[in-house]
């Protein structure tokens, strides 16, 4: 039988050029993934009127170890494990130990935490291989 | 087939090609990605990972990034502390575990992770300092405990079994719980 995917010529046939296109576009229009490890905190924010907060760990990790935020700031390593509040914030204590202008920028830049799409849930997010485990 | 129709496959297929070329060129990883809202003031100020991690040692899971390696090549100098009184104590030691049923036995390495974490982060809470005292299973890890805790959201995931169940049983002579203490 004569394979509709290869002229006789064997060339690349019209058909398998117009497969590969639409393939293609499947795959491009197909929503993109939150990065591996990203924290959405949102049990007050959205009440509060503002965004959802999001939590990159990546970008984190990169400049400071694990045990920097999980032992000196006292986070839990549970995602909405602490009852982080604005004004514990504003007050020195879990985000602001560091985003205070001295370590990393200050605490005017509501938007750069606050950035989430509204209704997220709290929790960790984008596991790129994983469900992940069932705890979160 | 008629050439009319031919040329009307080419030139839509080929149309379709370039749409993605361009798509993937334009693609902004935080676009559609359920997660952040581009109507947020600072979405455009936020720096992306695709832009963050690309020089760093690739992985195939997790954030793609083999952390580790990028730490001990030099590549990140991520900061150990804040409080100038918090105590670094990096300890090169591992701890092989047996009991892991038809899976080969897991070689635990101190230095990889307290080379990241502190000793507060995993001790006495979920693991007990005495080996084999803590009831460590595979099905508890699974759910998000032990080493689920971490292993599965932020470290590699626990898809990545050999790289925790490394040491084949046939082979291993020594004593299983903590070796010794390799001196830097």
């Amino acid at each position: 039988m004569l394979n509709p995917l290869r002229n006789p010529d064997r060339r690349l046939s019209p058909a398998a050029v117009f497969l590969v296109g639409v393939l293609l576009l499947l795959l491009a229009a197909s929503p993109g993934m939150a990065e591996y490890a990203d924290v959405i905190l949102n049990q007050h924010a959205e009440q509060e009127g503002v965004r959802p907060v999001i939590y990159p760990h990546w970008f984190h990790r990169i400049r400071f170890r694990c045990k920097v935020c999980h032992h000196e700031l006292g986070f839990k390593m549970k995602a909405g494990g602490n009852e982080i509040s604005m004004a514990a914030i504003l007050d020195g204590k879990f985000c602001g130990m560091c985003h205070n202008e001295e370590i990393a920028w200050g605490l005017e830049h509501c938007h750069r935490c606050h950035s989430g799409l509204p209704g997220l849930k709290t929790g960790i997010r984008g596991d790129n291989k994983a469900g992940g485990p069932g705890e979160y | 087939m008629k050439p009319l129709f031919l040329a009307l496959l080419w030139l839509i297929g080929g149309l379709l090609f370039l749409h993605r070329g361009v798509a993937v060129a334009a693609e902004d990883v935080f676009v559609n990605d359920g997660l952040h809202d581009p109507q947020g003031p600072s979405f455009h100020e936020l720096q992306r990972p695709t832009e963050a991690l690309a020089g760093f040692p690739p992985d195939t899971v997790g954030n793609k990034v083999r952390w580790v390696n990028a730490l001990r090549d030099g590549l990140i100098n991520p900061r150990t502390n804040i409080v100038p009184e918090t105590k670094i104590q990096v300890l090169d030691m591992d701890i092989i575990f047996g009991n892991t049923g038809d899976n080969a036995f897991v070689r635990f390495p101190h230095r990889a992770h307290t080379e990241w974490l502190d000793c507060a982060n995993c001790h006495p809470d979920p693991f007990k300092e005495k080996f084999n005292t803590s009831g460590i299973k595979m099905s508890a890890i699974l759910e998000g405990k032990f080493c689920g805790k971490c292993h599965g959201a932020v470290a590699f995931p626990l898809t990545e079994c050999a790289r925790c169940h490394s040491i084949k049983p046939d082979s291993f002579r020594g004593q299983l719980g903590a070796q010794s203490v390799k001196k830097p």
